[in-house]
Order: C-alpha cells, then sequence, then structure tokens
C-alpha cells in the first residue's frame, strides 16, 4: 500500500489582480492530507478555502509553489492530464449541485463512467449501485428540476461516487441543505470514508459539517492559521 | 459517448430546436434574395430578348442608327433568303423576322366617323405559320385577357390598356393609318379579336400585335423585315456565343458600308442593356453581400451566446473530467449539426419557395401601377446551381465560427472561472 501523502502542497500562492496589484488568496500554503482522511478546510468567507480546493482539483493553478496530487504534480498537467487525473481519481461536490439538467438521475451518474470508457454493462451496474448508496433507485429518471434539493445533492453524490476515486472534494455540500438532509449527506460520506476508504477535503463553514470531520484546517487571509486533529462529534 | 451528447442536443430546445429554427430561417432568407436576384436579372434579359432585342439582332446599318424613329424605309428587303443563310450557318439557333411601326389606331363608328383614336406601336410578327414558336415565344395565350388569338388573316391583337383607351370591344374594326416602306400613307382595316396585358407598363398602353405577313402588305414590304432575332435553344441567352456569333457575321458584311449593309448586335450591346446587366450585377452583389453579412453576423452571434449560456455546463464537465479538447470538439460538432440540419431545412424551404417563384412569379403589378419603367410586373426567382449551396454560407460556415470562436474562451478561461460563472 501506497503510504505517501494523497495530497502535499508546498508554499502555495494564488494571486488575482487586483487594482493595478495583486490579492493575494492564498497565502504560502504547506499542506500533507493522507489517504483515507476525513478534513474539512474552514474559515471564514474570502479566506482562500475555494481557491485551495480548486488547485488541489486542478481546475486552477497556482501562481507559485506546488500541488502533489496522488503522485502528480498538477502544474505539469496539460488541459488533457488534468482532465484524465480528474476522470480516473477525483469526484466532486458542489454547493449547487450542478447536475446537468437535460439528463436524467441516471444519466448524470453515468456520465463519468462515459468518459472513463467503460463498457455498457459495467457501467449500468456501476450507475444502479451508487444510486443505491444514496437511497434513489426509485427516482432513476427523474430529471433534475424534478428532484429536492437533498436528493439532488445525493444524486451528485453518486455522481462523484460512481467510479469510486480515490478523493473527494466538497465544496460547501450542505449550504444549500436542510438539518436533516445535510446529516443524512454526511452519513453517507462517513461511510464511504470507512468502506472505501475514500479521502474526503470539504471546504466550509457549516457547523454540522465540521461535527463530522477528523482533521479541521483552518484557513485565514490565505494563510493556514491552524491545524489539528479534531474528535468527530457525530459517527 | 457520442450518442450521450446526441441526446442532450436534442432534448435541449436552446441548443437545438431553436439554433436550428433560427438558422433555417436565415438560410431561407438568404436564398430567396439569392434567387429573386437573379431571377430579377434574368427575367429582364428574358422579356427584353423575345419582346426586342433577340438574344442577337440583325439590322440595316440605316435602321440601326435611327432605330428609335421606326425607319422601315430602312428595313431589310429579301428576308427569307437571309434567314435561309442564317439556318445554314447557325442550325441550333433560331431566326424570326420581325416588323415593328408605329401609326394611329383609328376606330370608326357606324357612320365611319372616327369613334376614338390614338396612337400605337406595332409589333409583326409570325403568328399564322404553322411552324412559328412566336406565339408561345411571346406568350400571347398566357397574357390574352380577352378574347382569343388571331387565327386568320386581318386579325390584331391590342393591348389591354388600349383596348380600354380607345373603348375598343372584341369583334369591333379598327383603322390602322401608317406609313409604307416608300413613304405613303398606309391604311388598312383590322379586327381585334383579342387583348394582351404585357406585364410591361409602355407596352400595355398602346401596343398592338398583328401577323408578319398582314403588316408586310399593309407597308409594302413584300418580304421584308425591320428586323431579324436569332434565338438560342431554349431561349437560353448565352452571352460569349452571342458575341462570337455576332462579330463573325460583322466580319463578313464590314466589306459593304452603305445603309443597307446588314449588322448583328448580340443582347448586350442593344439599349444599353450591357450597361444595365452590369450595373445592376454589381447593385445587387454589394446588396447580396451586405444581406450576407448581416445575416452571418446574425447566425454566428447565435452561436456565439449558446456558447457563453454554456459555460456553467462546461465547467461541471470538465470537472467531471472531460478535458477542455473533448468539450470544445463536441461544441464544434453540435454546430455542425445544428448548421447542417438548418441549411437543409432553409435550403429546401428557400429552393422550395423559389421554384414555385420561378415557375408561377409573383404578381407585383398592383404595386407599380403606372409605372413607365420597363421592368416586368412579375417578379420571378431563379435556381441557379448555386442556390443550392449559397445557404452553407450563412447556414453552416458562420453557425459553425460562432461556435469556433466563443468555445475559444474555454480554453482561455480558467476551469475556475467557469465555475464562478456557473455559481453565480
Ligand atoms: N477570479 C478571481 N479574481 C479575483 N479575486 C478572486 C477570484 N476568485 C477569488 N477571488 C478572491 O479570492 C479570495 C478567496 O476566494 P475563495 O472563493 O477561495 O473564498 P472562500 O473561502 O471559498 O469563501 P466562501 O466561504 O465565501 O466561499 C476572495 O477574497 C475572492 O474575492
Ligand atoms: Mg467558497
Amino acid at each position: 500500500m501506497d503510504d505517501r501523502p494523497l495530497i502535499t502542497t508546498h508554499d502555495l500562492v494564488k494571486q488575482y489582480p487586483a487594482g493595478g496589484g495583486f490579492f493575494t488568496a492564498l497565502n504560502k500554503v504547506n499542506l500533507s492530507i493522507q489517504r483515507g482522511e476525513f478534513t474539512g478546510i474552514v474559515g471564514p468567507s474570502g479566506s482562500g478555502k475555494t481557491t485551495l480546493l480548486n488547485i488541489i482539483g486542478a481546475l486552477d493553478y497556482p501562481s507559485s509553489g506546488s500541488t502533489l496530487v496522488i503522485g502528480t504534480d498538477t502544474q505539469e498537467l496539460d488541459h488533457r492530464m488534468s482532465a484524465r487525473l480528474r476522470n480516473e481519481h477525483i469526484g466532486f461536490i458542489f454547493q449547487t449541485y450542478n447536475l446537468l439538467p437535460v439528463y436524467n438521475v441516471y444519466e448524470n451518474v453515468e456520465f463519468p463512467l462515459l468518459l472513463l470508457g467503460m463498457n455498457a454493462d459495467e457501467r449500468d451496474r456501476a450507475v444502479m449501485q451508487a444510486l443505491e448508496w444514496v437511497g434513489l433507485t426509485d427516482k432513476v429518471r427523474s430529471r433534475p428540476n424534478q428532484l429536492s434539493g437533498g436528493e439532488s445533492q445525493r444524486v451528485a453524490v453518486a455522481r462523484a461516487m460512481v467510479k469510486k476515486p480515490e478523493l473527494v472534494l466538497a465544496d460547501e455540500p450542505t449550504a444549500n441543505l436542510d438539518a436533516e438532509n445535510s446529516h443524512n449527506i454526511l452519513r453517507m460520506m462517513v461511510r464511504f470514508n470507512e468502506e472505501l476508504r475514500t479521502t474526503f477535503v470539504f471546504a466550509t463553514h457549516d457547523e454540522k459539517v465540521i461535527a463530522y470531520i477528523r482533521r479541521k484546517i483552518t484557513l485565514n487571509d490565505g494563510m493556514v492559521v491552524e491545524d489539528r486533529e479534531t474528535k468527530p462529534a457525530i459517527h | 459517448m457520442i450518442r450521450f451528447l446526441l441526446k442532450g442536443l436534442i432534448r435541449d430546445r436552446n441548443r437545438s430546436l431553436f439554433p436550428v429554427i433560427v438558422v433555417a430561417i436565415g438560410v431561407t432568407l438568404s436564398i430567396l434574395m439569392y434567387t429573386f436576384m437573379f431571377g430579377f436579372l434574368d427575367e429582364t434579359v428574358r422579356s427584353s430578348a423575345k419582346l426586342n432585342t433577340g438574344h442577337v439582332k440583325i439590322m440595316t446599318k440605316g435602321y440601326y442608327e435611327i432605330q428609335r424613329q421606326l425607319p422601315n424605309d430602312l428595313s431589310i428587303d429579301d428576308a427569307g433568303t437571309l434567314i435561309g443563310e442564317l439556318r445554314q450557318d447557325y442550325p441550333e439557333m433560331e431566326w424570326v423576322p420581325r416588323i415593328k411601326f408605329g401609326g394611329l389606331l383609328d376606330l370608326p363608328d357606324e357612320e365611319g366617323e372616327t369613334r376614338s383614336q390614338g396612337p400605337a406601336l406595332g409589333f409583326a410578327v409570325d403568328l399564322l405559320g404553322t411552324n412559328s414558336r412566336e406565339r408561345t415565344r411571346l406568350n400571347l395565350k398566357g397574357g390574352l385577357v380577352r378574347g382569343r388569338l388571331p387565327l386568320a388573316r386581318g386579325e390584331i391583337l391590342v393591348s389591354e390598356g388600349f383596348a380600354q383607351r380607345l373603348e375598343a370591344g372584341i369583334g369591333d374594326t379598327a383603322t390602322l393609318i401608317s406609313s409604307t416602306k416608300y413613304g405613303s400613307i398606309a391604311v388598312q382595316n383590322f379586327v381585334i379579336v383579342g387583348t394582351v396585358t404585357f406585364g410591361i407598363g409602355p407596352l400595355d398602353r398602346n401596343s398592338v400585335i398583328a401577323d408578319i405577313e398582314d403588316m408586310r402588305y399593309t407597308l409594302d414590304m413584300s418580304d421584308g423585315a425591320s428586323e431579324i432575332l436569332g434565338f438560342f435553344p431554349n431561349e437560353v441567352y448565352d452571352e460569349a456565343a452571342a458575341d462570337n456569333i455576332a462579330r463573325a457575321f460583322n466580319t463578313v458584311s464590314a466589306g459593304t458600308d452603305d445603309d443597307f449593309s446588314l449588322v448583328m448586335l448580340p443582347l448586350r450591346e442593344q439599349n444599353g442593356l450591357g450597361e444595365f446587366l452590369d450595373m445592376a450585377r454589381f447593385r445587387l452583389s454589394i446588396i447580396l453581400f451586405i444581406f450576407f453579412l448581416v445575416m452571418s453576423i446574425v447566425l454566428w452571434n447565435a452561436g456565439l451566446m449558446s456558447g457563453i449560456r454554456r459555460y456553467g455546463e462546461i465547467g461541471v464537465r470538465l470537472a467531471i473530467g472531460e478535458s477542455k479538447g473533448q468539450v470544445y470538439t463536441s461544441m464544434l460538432y453540435e454546430s455542425l449539426i445544428v448548421g447542417t440540419v438548418g441549411f437543409i431545412i432553409g435550403s429546401s424551404v428557400g429552393l422550395g419557395v423559389s421554384f414555385y417563384l420561378q415557375e408561377v412569379g409573383l404578381d407585383i403589378s398592383g404595386m407599380v401601377r403606372g409605372s413607365s419603367v420597363l421592368i416586368s410586373n412579375v417578379i420571378r426567382a431563379q435556381v441557379t446551381p448555386s442556390s443550392y449551396f449559397i445557404g452553407l454560407i450563412p447556414g453552416l460556415v458562420a453557425t459553425f465560427l460562432g461556435s469556433a470562436i466563443s468555445g475559444i474562451a474555454i480554453f482561455k478561461r480558467q476551469t475556475a472561472q467557469l465555475f464562478k460563472e456557473l455559481e453565480s
């Protein structure tokens, strides 16, 4: 088993041009996240959580510093290779679900598998299993606009989990959900983490999420101000 | 994967149905514009050819110089022999004699006193010959308003407008007063058996159509003709061939230089038609160019807009693991599909309407009443081979380029930025 960290960042800096100068969104972030962690990046609004998550997911590039994700330096990836990294190893979950509205539940979950070039039988099995995990086997043919917020986010979870990725990056996954749905989703994630050893990294300031995480990395003005283990309040 | 993307395309009306409709309308309009313009030019050439200029026309030099005065004293003498020779030299062409004449048409009452009269512009053509194609060429049957076509000597047609002004009825006798080839007065009675409309303003005002043998007799022209017109097969004007035939003919008759030596003029060189056509083509190509430009910009923009609208969806697809290249390619394919379907639908409608207007025409005489311009009142379209492809420019090329350019933004923008637009 590979016991190198799943994610390593080294002196990560992200600057945005702002009014002639620069605005520093991330300031020398050094982190190391192991396989199987259940980690939350917390901090006030504008502290750089989303920026950090996007860089880890190779959706964005740092201004300086480097990121190693699953053994690859994301800065050395071209468009195609970063797409492949995401497709094969990373699942994304967003605050606004971001399902593709023209496709039904089944097709939304199937999409990443199509990109992987999986054959139809395998796809069908994987999609149905993922929908079973999130308890949506009865909504297979529904379109996103026919789903509640909680159901939509469960589809998004199924879409992220269907390929059994090593890493799931979840940006404020509960921000649009009520307490019951939030706990529901989080319990599923804990289960994936335990049963499939999927590594979860959250960007959040939701206390409900913080109650589940086992490590809390606090950002403020783009800097890591605290990084400590926490005892999950809920299992 | 392709099936998956196609499914999405078809389900999303904003991406399939509406763009296809926009493209189809654009293509239809472009094609109509295009075929109408060709139809307009072609119609001008056609009506001028069959009524007036032929595809080539032979006159005496003397007649040619003052042809507006209809100087039949300078007309061609031995038309029969000349036509025989022409048929031998140019067997594919049809040669027909015509007499143009001016005069006064007088309608007498029962006592023989003038009831009404008016100046007439006359065309004498071979109306009665069994093999004559002049009746069909001039579309006399189609142009008939009242009565029938002449079936015997002594019968004439007058334009409907003329008949109304003279208050002439079918079966009335009219007296034509003109002058013979030799300058003496010619008086001849005719029976008006029908009225026609030319669809051309000035001709509708005071035209008379008579049989050529009648007029040869009346004007003392024995086997003469004012002019001999030559027509290409199927009445299709061939500019280059007409020029060649005229050049060859004129070289042979160049030696003699009296008033009665013959000269042949291709259609282009008559009545300023060449300049007219050049000018018209030039203006039309400018109009077409502007129209196509506008149409293309509209469609290009439609392609652009639909690309921009989809930044969010594209962001998700990139996050799920599609590469920018794949997304871009699929957008191009989509625009090709939309462009092709729109092009096919638009071309079918556009060409369909064009064909209809080519065969039937659109009568706009209600809109241009009283005009003195020598333009047919029936607008026709002409479907040229290029009409089949012209829709490709606004339909496919512009749509494709719109997507191609809007799609470049996908590469330019940071992926994370596409997301921000999605979330907002
Ligand atoms: N494209 C951009 N251009 C300029 N500034 C940006 C851009 N993206 C983010 N920023 C700035 O970087 C900072 C960090 O943004 P980020 O989205 O990472 O914050 P966050 O911690 O996720 O906040 P929130 O909790 O509100 O989601 C913010 O101040 C933001 O204004
Ligand atoms: Mg954020």
